[in-house]
């Protein structure tokens, strides 16, 4: 931000909400089994519009804003280099082609759901599927190691939203913002002002 | 989704799949994904919209298929929409629910963006994000187990269980790309091994 000294070397930017567009496409398109995986490495090791700890930070906020979060980084950056325009692009670049490519995908699965190879190939993948959601929560429990409640209530709490959540079926509606409320006034009741 | 499944659609209950999923986006805090259990609560269970081997269909396509993994609620709308009779409804399903799981939370998204940004170190902004870190891991965890016991179904199939957990352990422990696990999973699948 400081207007002193020699200029600083050129980060690189997006240039246009046009540019936004494509690379978010490309971005998206790569991100096969979900878009995480590719979104640092692309966003900050190849464009360079971020740095690792700009990525994280920004990482965070998608984090905690409700919706998808990789959609809500693309409409963080976008927002931040063009403003409403900039967001609108790079949201559309997340969502277009790899929504066609869905329906493209579902569309091939329907003339060929008769043979019963491909409905068993698609339930090998729907169980690999759950399990790489899972293991992307069990890969989240580091961030747990130095959490301010301390590791008992966290894991009491962790097993609490499981059981209500998995085994009696309870509507999230119901148990995120009682359980989600209760964790985070204690929380706050642990952190220092 | 080969399965037929007739149903019938009024405008209110086009109303209802668009309201439910603008509460839901709200909710989705820590991804879309966090709102599967409930989505097959409301889809299958409660409205019988979609068969329980529909929705975990939609799942499993929209992970094969590149992109973000919130697609596959636009397959659910769509094959509602199928289900109620054909291409427009499908289109008109699958705007239903994207657009009511989207809208409110790119609103606030964009709204809050900048002010979370410059607030990061306030008391309460840090008593969220960690505050909400067990829960979120905790619904991760729960909605593989859902989509598990969904599709492995009561008959309890031992080997699609395993292939599950045995996944989870490689993709938890390992850095092995995903791709590989879904290839190895189609292959054993259509080979008829689980």
């Amino acid at each position: 931000m400081s207007t002193s000294n020699a200029p600083a070397p050129a980060r690189p930017q997006p240039r246009s909400p046009t540019d936004l567009f494509l690379s978010f496409t490309w971005l998206a398109l790569q991100g096969f089994g979900g878009v995480l995986a590719v979104v640092q490495n692309e966003l900050v090791e190849k464009k360079r519009w971020l740095t690792n700890e700009e990525f994280v930070e920004d990482w965070a906020v998608a984090q905690i804003m409700p919706g998808p979060n990789v959609v809500n980084l693309s409409i963080m950056i976008g927002d931040r280099h063009f403003g409403l325009r900039g967001a609108m692009a790079a949201l559309a670049g997340m969502l277009t082609m790899p929504l066609l490519a869905v329906l493209a995908l579902a569309l091939v699965y329907t003339q060929y759901a008769h043979y019963p190879q491909v409905v068993g190939a698609l339930r090998g993948m729907g169980a690999v599927a759950a399990g790489l959601i899972t293991a992307a929560g069990l890969r989240l429990l580091p961030a747990l190691r130095r959490h301010a409640l301390g590791i008992p209530v966290c894991a009491a709490l962790a097993v609490a939203c499981f059981i209500l959540i998995a085994l009696l079926r309870i509507p999230l509606a119901y148990v995120l913002p009682s359980l989600g409320g209760l964790a985070c006034l204690l929380t706050y009741r642990k952190l220092k002002p | 989704m080969n399965t037929l499944h007739a149903i019938s659609m009024q405008a209110q209950d086009w109303l209802h799949l668009f309201l439910h999923f603008v509460s839901l986006s709200l909710l989705a805090v820590g991804g879309a994904i966090t709102t599967v259990p409930d989505m097959h609560r409301y889809l299958v269970d409660q409205q019988n919209w979609l068969t329980s081997e529909q929705f975990n269909t939609a799942i499993a396509i929209a992970q094969a298929a590149p992109g973000p993994n919130v697609l596959f609620v636009a397959l659910f709308g769509w094959n509602v929409g199928l289900n109620a009779g054909g291409g427009w409804a499908a289109l008109l399903g699958m705007a239903c629910t994207m657009l009511g799981l989207l809208l409110p939370s790119t609103i606030l998204t964009s709204v809050s963006t900048r002010w979370g940004h410059r607030n990061r170190d306030l008391r309460a902004v840090r008593a969220f994000k960690q505050g909400m870190a067990p829960i979120v891991i905790a619904l991760m965890v729960a909605t593989g187990w859902v989509l598990s016991s969904a599709q492995h179904g009561p008959r309890g199939d031992w080997n699609l269980w395993l292939l599950t957990a045995v996944s989870a352990l490689i993709m938890w422990r390992t850095r092995l790309h995903l791709l590989w696990l879904l290839g190895i999973g189609a292959i054993l699948g259509a080979w008829g091994w689980v």
